[in-house]
Parts: structure tokens; C-alpha cells; sequence
């Protein structure tokens, strides 16, 4: 990946951004901005005076309290929102109003109906949506999805759509994610993530039977969800994720499909393939073959925290440059999420 | 500093291509006598520095060391600190203001203690200066004669471009631990360029270094450029690009940029300790 050295110095950015919220995605969405060149990183918003204090101390950004007043009196082409998701709704809405190009943080909204409207204003303005499922961007899932578009397995039978770590280890802590009403809660923050790859990758969940929301530490909100969903393919699978698993160092993401002619496990690190019999045209032996995401990353000029983080803004604001849409997490895509949500949530009560 | 520093991902299940792998170590390093024999199995062979984060656990084999002191009088420790984990969870657990207060020294009722005030003053070079020091408490007494900030928090820095933390930072550890601050990054020629902005000249850079560009932002050629052109004190890290290169054939690219001072390794077993200090010091 050839790169000139004179990117990252002296030259003019080519689009102006700012960020609301300044939580820990979104300074690091800030990080990852302010190092791009394309970008003019001029401000951030949040409520708290200590992070908007550091900014106005340590960087050259404006800060502001208010977003509103941020949007009015910037000269901006986009902003990126990563505030809890309440208040999603409300700010990427005036940004669109305002002619704005918008990345929004997952999950989208807490009410699909709010981001059905959010994603017609977008779409009637020509305006560049982007919802945060960075795992989108993930070299080892972009290659999942390849080999199930080439038929590698043959007839599908199942899928498993998995994630686990150790957010919420003890029975304390009082943030928004603690709150059900605020979106905290592990089926809008890691489930939301598994999800979403289901839906990209093996088909869009239509309906979900014998959902279990289970709180383990939580007062408030679930720490597992687990579940049986159907896809308009046809095909049904289980869904599990516990963000309360010691066992897990970090957020750990897998998603298994098994077929007539074998099986596939997928992980931001590493894709196992069992095949029946060998494929000639994808070069797969018969038995396992594993890769890694050594080969599979998406190369970036950037990195904090993993490739992924930093190729969706460049994708984004590549679209903004291009005036044109990309295919990965639109609006529409990330509010078919929050739908598949509200109809587990909806399931969850019968059970 | 040493040619050979090795490295403690292995301890802590950090592997950056196998979440099984890590499992699997997670398992054979269970016990801390298990990470004390390693390092012991790296002394035998030669080598005399272990840079490890300020995970909790080091925190046991630094008193174990201490406990030794005749065995281990001539090992060095470069602390790498924080270990992000511990942060991140604890944000998303209990909000930035949280965890500050979760992790300043002092009573949770310390508003009038030096952490409470430095918070109420918003003095956030005092700050980072009391979780320095809450992060080195454990190596107390220990050789440290340099002192890391992770990937994590120098690439934050840089992407925000508060490059007056570094310079903080740099006073800080060199007045406080008389040791040489070092940067790890996942930007090497970003960052470079960056700290020389501040004034900071010939700094110790820990990057990946390796032929296929892995974790190499902008590419192999621009970090191939640094390292041959400008004035720094190199270590490689990730040289086996997470097992995607053999051996040899890493090190041995290493061979082509005489500026690298040191290569960061980690192993879990004795034999392959010997052969990656073998390979080093071939080509290095």
C-alpha cells in the first residue's frame, strides 16, 4: 500500500467535522478524525466542562456546550454523533435539517420509528449516513461474507451469532448503560453489534422465538440475551451474548455457519473453514483451513485501537468527498438493526 | 538499552490473531510461577530486561523480584503503562468522571486529597502525574530505567494533537524516575514528527516493524523511510506480524535498518526464546 509521505503534513484538509459527545468512543472517533488529513477538525460539543476543558486546554478545537449552537455557527460539512443513544434522534436530525453529512454512533436510535425519519431526511437531502458497526470493516467478516456469496458451504442449516466479554463484572456502577430507558443494557450495546453482522452477512432476522433477557450483575438492564431468530432466507439460527463472561479479556464477536458441504467460524481475528470436500475455485482444502486477519485487514494511515475503527471514518468521509453513498451502514441499515431489537424486546415479554 | 527486550503479551492471553491461542496461554500461565520460570528461562539465555504493562499480576512478580534481589540485581523492567484494559472497562462501567475518581490515589471522599484537588482544579498534568505514580507504585525499588505510555493513550494524544501531554510526560518521567520516557505506537512516522514539533529529539519509538505492513499505518514504505533517514531510538515490536512471518525471515529484515536499537519478543517456551535470540543476534 503505497503512500505519500506528504499526506500527513502541511496540507489542507478537504472537508471541515466536528464530534458530539466526547465519552470514550467519541474521542477516540476524535482522535482518529483530527489524524485525518482529508478532514478539518474544528470542534467538539459534550456536557462535561472537564473533557471540554482539556480540549480547549491541550488542542486547537473550539468546544461547545450546546449543539445547536455548535452546527449554527461552524462552517461545517459533517458532524459525528456519539452520545448515548437517546439523544441520537434529536442531534442528527438538526444536523440533517442543517444540511449536514452524518456519522452516528450504534445503535441508531431507541425507537425505529424515529430512524425511519431520520433516514428519509437523510436520503431526501442526498445526504452522507453512516451508522458506527465497525465490525463491518472488519477484514475476516468481509471474507465471511465473501465465501458465503460464493457458496462455499452449499445449502445452509444453521448459524450461531456470538459475543461475550466483561464489561459488567460486579453489582455496581451507575452509568447511562445502566439504565434501560437510556438504551444501556447488553441487547443495545453488544448484542446490537452481533446483529448487525447476522443481518449484512447471512440474512435480515424477521422473527425471533424464546428470547431470554437475563440480568446477571444489572439492576436495571439484561446481561445476556439469548435467542432463536429466523431470516427472510429461511435459514434460523441461535443468537447468544453475555457481556458479564470473566472468561473474556476483551469484546470477543463470532459468528458460526454450518452447511450441507461444511462449516465456518468467523472472528475479528481469525476465519476457521471446514469443508467437506475440497473447493478448488477458492483454493480451500478439504478438512480446515484457517486464515488470519493478517491477511484479510483493510490497510489504514491511522490506527487506534484497530484497523476498523479507523476505516469507517475513512469510508465515510470518502463517501462525503465522492458525493456518494457508500454501502456499508447506511441509516437504513442500522435502523433494520434497532428494528430486529424492538421484535427480541417484543418476544422477550412473551416469554 | 538491551537488543533483546522481552515482552509479557503471552502472560496475559494477548494474542493478536487467535482468540483461542490466548485462551490456550491464558491456561499455561494461570499461576504466577508459571510467568516467573519463563522470565527465569529468559535470564539463562541472556536476557536481562522484561517490558511488561502494569497489569495487576505484574504487580506479584514484581514482588517476587523484590524478594530476590541478588538474582535479579542486574534485570531491568520497562513498565508500560496504562493497561488499557482496566481503563476501558472501568469508562464504560463507570463514565470518565468514574473512573478518574475510581483510580486517583487517595480516599474516595479526597476532595481535599491531592487527587480530589487536581481534579476540582481541572490540573490535568497533575493528573496524569498521580496515575504515573499509581501505575509505577508497583515497581517500587525495581530497575526502570524507562518507562512507556501504550499504544492506546500515545496514538490518542497524537489523533487529538495534545502534543503538550508528551511533553509533560517526557519532564515528568525523566525528573521523577530519572529513566528515559518511551512511546509506543501503532504511527510510527506520525509520531515521530509530532514529538519533534514539541522539542522531544531522539526518542525511544516502540512500532511495528515488519515486512507485510502489519499495524504499519501509511504503509511499509514511509516507516522503511523513517527508519533509515531520521534520528530515533527504534525498538520492533509485532516482528513476526502475530505469526504471519516465519522467524528467520522477519528477523532478518529487521537485518536492513542497523538504527533499531531493540526487538521486543515474547515466548512461551524456552526453545523458542533461544531461537529468536539466536536469529537476533545473527542479524542484528
Amino acid at each position: 500500500m503505497a503512500r505519500n509521505i506528504d499526506i500527513f503534513k502541511n496540507q489542507k484538509g478537504m472537508i471541515t467535522g466536528a464530534v458530539i459527545g466526547l465519552g470514550k468512543m467519541g474521542i477516540s472517533h476524535a482522535a482518529i478524525i483530527g489524524a485525518n488529513p482529508l478532514v478539518n477538525f474544528v470542534a467538539v460539543c459534550d456536557s462535561s466542562t472537564l473533557v471540554l476543558d482539556a480540549f480547549k486546554k491541550f488542542s486547537t478545537v473550539k468546544t461547545y456546550r450546546n449543539f445547536k449552537e455548535m452546527i449554527d455557527n461552524e462552517s461545517l460539512d459533517f458532524v459525528l454523533v456519539a452520545t448515548p443513544t437517546r439523544f441520537h434522534f434529536p442531534m442528527v436530525k438538526y444536523a440533517l435539517e442543517n444540511g449536514l453529512h452524518v456519522f452516528c454512533e450504534k445503535p441508531f436510535n431507541l425507537n425505529s420509528k424515529d430512524g425511519e425519519e431520520l433516514v428519509q431526511l437523510a436520503n431526501s437531502k442526498s445526504l452522507i449516513n453512516q451508522v458506527g458497526y465497525h465490525n463491518q470493516f472488519i477484514g475476516t467478516f468481509r471474507e465471511l461474507k465473501r465465501l458465503l456469496q460464493a457458496d462455499v458451504l452449499g445449502d445452509l442449516v444453521h448459524f450461531m451469532g456470538e459475543a461475550y466479554g466483561a464489561v459488567v463484572t460486579k453489582e455496581k456502577g451507575k452509568t447511562w448503560r445502566s439504565n434501560a430507558e437510556e438504551g444501556g443494557g447488553c441487547l443495545y450495546d453488544y448484542a446490537s453489534h452481533v446483529l448487525n453482522l447476522i443481518q449484512e452477512i447471512i440474512g435480515n432476522p424477521v422473527h425471533s422465538a424464546g428470547t431470554k433477557l437475563k440480568s446477571i450483575y444489572s439492576n436495571d438492564v439484561e446481561d445476556a440475551v439469548y435467542s432463536t431468530l429466523s431470516l427472510d432466507n429461511g435459514l434460523s439460527g441461535l443468537l447468544s451474548v453475555n457481556w458479564s463472561d470473566n472468561t473474556y479479556r476483551k469484546m470477543s464477536t463470532t459468528l458460526t455457519v454450518i452447511g450441507k458441504n461444511g462449516k465456518i467460524s468467523c472472528d475479528a481475528t481469525e476465519i476457521k473453514i471446514y469443508l467437506k470436500e475440497s473447493n478448488k475455485k477458492e483454493g480451500l482444502d478439504k478438512g480446515w483451513t484457517i486464515k488470519y486477519i493478517t491477511d484479510f485487514a483493510l490497510p489504514v494511515n491511522f490506527y487506534l485501537r484497530g484497523e476498523e475503527y479507523s476505516a469507517q471514518i475513512e469510508h465515510f468521509v470518502n463517501c462525503i468527498i465522492t458525493k456518494k453513498q457508500g454501502s456499508y451502514n447506511t441509516f437504513e441499515q442500522g435502523n433494520n438493526t434497532d428494528k430486529v431489537i424492538e421484535m427480541i424486546i417484543a418476544n422477550s415479554k412473551k416469554n | 538499552m538491551d537488543k533483546i527486550l522481552f515482552g509479557d503479551n503471552q502472560f496475559f492471553a494477548v494474542n493478536h490473531v487467535s482468540d483461542e491461542k490466548s485462551r490456550a496461554q491464558s491456561i499455561q500461565f494461570k499461576e504466577d510461577a508459571a510467568i516467573i520460570k519463563i522470565l527465569d528461562q529468559a535470564i539463562d539465555v541472556g536476557i536481562n530486561t522484561f517490558m511488561c504493562t502494569t497489569h495487576e499480576r505484574i504487580a506479584n512478580i514484581c514482588n517476587y523480584i523484590r524478594l530476590n534481589p541478588k538474582k535479579y540485581q542486574n534485570f531491568n523492567i520497562y513498565p508500560c503503562m496504562p493497561y488499557a484494559h482496566k481503563y476501558a472497562n472501568a469508562v464504560t462501567e463507570l463514565g470518565i468522571m468514574g473512573t478518574i475518581k475510581n483510580y486517583i490515589p487517595g480516599s474516595i471522599f479526597g476532595t481535599f486529597a491531592k487527587g480530589g484537588f487536581a481534579l476540582m482544579s481541572k490540573d490535568f498534568i497533575k493528573l496524569m502525574e498521580l496515575l504515573i505514580d499509581a501505575e509505577m507504585k508497583m515497581f517500587k525499588d525495581l530497575n526502570t530505567p524507562v518507562i512507556f505510555i501504550q499504544n492506546v493513550i500515545v496514538d490518542m494524544i497524537l489523533g487529538l494533537k495534545m502534543y503538550d501531554i508528551f511533553k509533560s510526560y517526557d519532564q515528568y518521567i525523566r525528573t521523577k524516575y530519572n529513566a528515559e520516557p518511551g512511546y509506543i505506537t501503532m504511527n510510527m512516522p506520525l509520531l515521530l514528527d509530532s514529538l519533534n514539533s514539541v522539542g522531544i529529539m531522539n526518542p525511544i519509538i516502540c512500532s511495528s516493524i515488519n515486512k507485510i505492513g502489519f499495524r504499519m499505518s501509511g504503509g511499509v514504505e514511509i516507516y522503511e523511510k523513517y527508519l533509515s533517514e531520521k534520528q530515533f531510538r527504534p525498538i520492533a515490536m509485532q516482528v513476526l506480524a502475530s505469526g504471519a512471518l516465519h522467524p528467520s525471515e522477519a528477523i532478518e529484515y529487521l537485518g536492513k535498518f542497523p538504527n533499531i536499537e531493540s526487538v521486543l519478543f515474547g515466548a512461551s517456551t524456552k526453545s523458542h526464546i533461544q531461537e529468536t535470540k539466536m536469529l537476533i543476534n545473527k542479524h542484528l
